[in-house]
């Protein structure tokens, strides 16, 4: 297998519903490694575009590749199993399972855990064997991200830090190639932050991850993201590192106001 | 000629179902919620008139009566039952909805007993246009639909409250945001539904004139798949789909081979519809945002 | 890091151990309970009506759980599962009443009677699922409730000699004796399946489902795969119910499988508590025996009172247990959160 050049490209990506176009014209690239931000004033279609990525929509312009496979259009759980897996802006656990149970959800398709129906309802060997399995994969996902201690609480007990952190490892479990988050630190205060910072480095450090996040906090994109792509009405509006598209003219009329 | 007569009479029929279904679907619309206990309203409304008819013999009085106490019972309901599970699982709702429907069900036994009873309102005679026969029923029946209809998609169009409640129904949180009080807008939402009801089972006991529990659980599903079939939050969806599904019923019981199915092909053709458009035929695609 | 892990191990075991006692409770209790209406009936002192009441309970439990698999752990409401079970009636009625001039009346009739009606069953819910599942959840719950008229429709207009039309098919007589051991067995393998699928990935990705769609698709579950396989589990048992029900009975009427059987169920399934099978298991033996023992002594008004109380605590229970502004009194009653709290090392760290 030949390593494409980027893990994430979209090629004149767009999607329209009815005569609005929500996204227009969108080409990102993200090299491997890379933790990639993804910003722009509230309604710019930040998360549309994670949502063609993800599946949820298919794209009614451009293509989408990842690893160099074509996936515009594509199932949410086919992109999924090709490696995609995401966080959410307002946080989607699985409220009434416990904490480890979300993480086991997420290594349901790992080929190291596959017992089928008749093994689960014979209780055979391999049944006991799997669930031994997870649970110790999933345990040693909690641990990276300090959760152990409430491995058995029910998910919407976690308090909001927690929670993102959940999230994160759920989508981890998953083993993607590309992580996506959706505004991870909304409604942490700055410590919480910094702290999600670190995390974030962590994860592409020890899973040889790479990163596309959307973020409002200004310092936390500069803190992490390698590059970024600025998006105004669904439009690319400016490219490349932090301090290249944060001083482009049009990025700061776009989030100051046309008076400026 | 036979043909036509059954037309109209299917019409009458729709007419009632589309009566009954704009409840439903107006609910839908607003509460987000699918109000089982709509028949039994139905039901409700019907004895109220048998009990005031019984009493002073007037049918313009027991109608009123009727209304007026389906909209009470409609709005108590709402508040005891509905209000507090607001925010809840839409299954906790609906299956509080049909313990709803239960109770009125069983309620009305253990008052009226479980043996029908007969009403007679008003004998409206028959209408005679060459072969063309209409019972005087049907008419009035046909009557109330439209004034009905045209009232309504008048009260929605160009009253503030009708506009309150098409802003409630698209976008309840930005409608709060504007001043709207929700709360309101929900209960003026069952009490028409509710009066609408009494209506339809107005017309109901003038077409058959025999009452028990259960007078209203069988027109009430049947309104509800038309509600459904005309997609469900959609004012002239339910209109749509009544008569739909009336002229259906009406042409199916008139051909012997399937007069038998008429029921499953009924909701054969909710099944075909939701299959072809999942959200009926004028219903709206929502999108579930992510 | 070591430290806590080990913290977290003997944190896990009790809760493991705890677990999986309970998790055999149940057969426990329905294993002792139908031993001992064995020895019962062996001593002879079993009349043919406690049998006839514990065929029936047998069937409702069946009926309970399965409805529970869809309501409680998917979270879909299905208003039509007496249709599938009607499906199961019919169609296994049927089979018998073909099999047993080659076959005779005995435990090869049965079993491919059981197998012919659930299976059956289990394509009609393939069938009402594939469109139904990819449709939002109050849909589901008028096709399910469409799909009971259409099927209760048909078989009250077959024709005599094919499903006996409105008298009824009439099935073949089961060893009295016999039938209710079987059932319980039956209920016993039931449970296992349905308990043994839930408790483990399969089951995990199915209550996933019913927490959050959105984040289980994101997550890489097969929504419409799983919804469908739960769909038709839960109508194969139904399907069973009905070949029990028709061996019990000996007359199948579609008129008895209406709208109104499919929320008698539905009932047991909520009064359980949903999402929890034993409790389903509780509620569907007390209501069947409550009806069936009550509808000899209460006639009239008493007996319709008893339909007002169903209803009355269906009401109560489900906003007790739902709604949003009683949730401070929920905590309150918790009495197994009271205990937690003491045991909780959470401030130890």
């Amino acid at each position: 297998m030949t390593m494409a050049e980027y893990v994430l490209e979209t090629r004149h990506l767009g999607i329209r519903f009815g005569g609005l176009k929500a996204v227009d014209d969108v080409n990102i690239q993200i090299k491997k490694n890379q933790i990639y931000g993804l910003i722009g004033p509230n309604g710019a279609g930040k998360t549309t575009v994670f949502n063609l990525v993800t599946g949820v929509y298919a794209p009614t312009e451009g293509e989408i590749y990842l690893d160099g496979q074509w996936i515009g259009g594509l199932s949410q759980e086919k992109i999924n199993h090709m490696g995609i897996a995401r966080t959410f802006q307002n946080i989607r656990l699985f409220n009434n399972m416990s904490v480890i149970q979300n993480v086991m959800v997420g290594l349901h398709h790992d080929p190291d855990f596959n017992s089928g129906f008749l093994s689960t309802i014979f209780r055979l060997p391999k049944h006991f064997q799997v669930e031994k399995g997870m649970r110790a994969r999933a345990l040693k996902l909690l641990e990276l991200f300090d959760l152990q201690g409430e491995q058995n609480e029910k998910a919407f007990n976690l308090p909001y830090g927690k929670q993102r952190k959940l999230e994160i490892a759920r989508a981890l479990a998953t083993d993607p190639k590309l992580l996506l988050l959706d505004e991870p630190a909304a409604g942490m205060n700055p410590q919480e932050t910094d702290e999600l910072m670190e995390t974030i480095r962590r994860v592409r450090d020890e899973f040889d991850m790479t990163i596309l996040l959307i973020e409002h906090d200004m310092s936390l994109v500069s803190g992490t993201c390698d590059e970024v792509t600025v998006l105004n009405f669904g439009t690319t509006l400016a490219q490349g590192t932090v301090s290249e598209a944060l001083s482009d003219p049009e990025v700061i009329r776009a989030y100051l106001g046309d008076d400026n | 000629m036979d043909f036509i007569t059954t037309f109209i009479n299917g019409l009458s029929l729709g007419g009632i179902y589309a009566m009954i279904a704009l409840g439903y679907t107006m609910v839908y619309g607003i509460a987000k919620m699918l109000n089982f206990a709509h028949g039994d309203i139905i039901m409700v409304g019907g004895y109220t008139i048998l009990v005031v008819l019984n009493l002073c013999g007037n049918p313009i009085l027991a109608t009123i009566a009727a209304i007026v106490l389906c909209v009470v019972l409609g709005v108590v309901v709402e508040k005891l039952a509905y209000k507090p599970l607001r925010g809840a699982s839409n299954l906790a709702v609906l299956i509080t909805a049909i313990g709803v429907s239960y109770l009125l069900q069983s309620l009305a036994q253990i008052i009226f007993g479980s043996a029908s009873k007969m009403v007679n309102i008003a004998n409206l005679g028959v209408l005679q246009v060459g072969s063309i026969k209409i019972q005087g029923y049907t008419l009035f029946t046909l009557i109330c639909t439209i004034v009905v209809m045209i009232a309504l998609t008048l009260f929605i169009r160009y009253t503030k409250l009708g506009k309150a409640m098409l802003a409630v129904s698209e976008d309840r949180g930005a409608a709060q945001l504007m001043g709207i009080n929700a709360n309101r807008i929900i209960t003026i939402t069952f009490i028409i539904g509710s009066a609408l009801a009494a209506v339809a089972g107005l017309c109901t006991l003038m077409k058959a004139p025999s009452i028990n529990s259960t007078f209203g659980a069988m027109p009430g599903i049947k309104a509800f798949t038309a509600a459904v079939i005309g997609g469900i939050g959609s004012i002239p969806g339910a209109m749509l789909g009544g008569i739909l599904l009336g002229v259906v019923e009406s042409i199916s019981n008139k051909i012997t081979v399937i007069a038998p199915y008429t029921d499953a092909i009924e909701f054969g053709i909710l099944i075909v519809i939701l299959l072809i458009r999942p959200t009926g035929i004028l219903g709206k695609k929502r999108r579930e945002k992510v | 890091m070591t430290k806590t892990t080990d913290k977290n191990v003997q944190n896990t075991s009790p809760i493991k151990q705890k677990g999986q006692w309970k998790s055999f409770l149940n057969y426990i209790v329905i294993g002792g309970i139908l031993i001992f209406f064995l020895i019962f009936s062996m001593v002879g002192g079993m009349k043919s009506s406690t049998q006839y009441l514990l065929e029936k309970i047998a069937i409702a439990m069946i009926l309970a759980v399965s409805l529970s698999m869809v309501v409680g752990f998917l979270g879909e409401l299905s208003l039509g599962h007496a249709g599938f079970m009607c499906v199961g009636a019919y169609l296994g009625g049927k089979t018998a009443v073909l099999l047993v001039p080659a076959l005779g009346n005995g435990l090869p009739t049965l079993l491919i009677s059981l197998v012919v009606g659930g299976l059956s069953a289990a394509i009609c819910g393939i069938i009402v699922g594939l469109p139904a599942l990819r449709l939002r959840g109050d849909y589901l719950a008028i096709v399910t409730l469409a799909f009971g008229e259409i099927v209760k429709s048909i078989f009250m207009n077959s024709s005599s000699d094919s499903f006996g039309g409105a008298l009824g098919l009439k099935t073949p007589r089961y060893d009295r004796n016999s039938l209710f051991i079987f059932s319980f067995v039956l209920v016993l393998l039931t449970l296992a399946v349905v308990q043994n699928v839930i408790r483990s990935r399969h089951g995990r990705a199915v209550t996933a489902i019913r927490d959050s769609e959105i984040a289980a698709r994101a997550t890489g579950i097969s929504v419409t795969r799983y919804k469908l396989i739960v769909f038709a589990m839960s109508a194969f048992f139904a399907g069973i119910a009905g070949v029990l029900y028709s061996f019990s009975n000996q007359t199948v009427q579609s008129v008895k499988f209406g709208f109104n059987y499919s929320i008698e169920i539905l009932v047991m399934v909520v009064l359980g508590g949903m999402g929890s099978i034993n409790g389903s298991l509780i509620a569907s033996a007390l209501i069947t025996f409550l009806n069936v023992r009550l509808a000899t002594v209460l006639t009239g008004n008493l007996a319709v009172l008893q339909n007002l109380i169903y209803a009355l605590v269906l009401i109560f229970i489900v906003i007790y247990k739902n709604a949003p502004s009683l949730s401070g009194l929920r905590e309150k009653m918790r009495f197994q959160n009271l205990l937690h709290k003491n045991k909780k090392p959470k401030g130890s760290e």
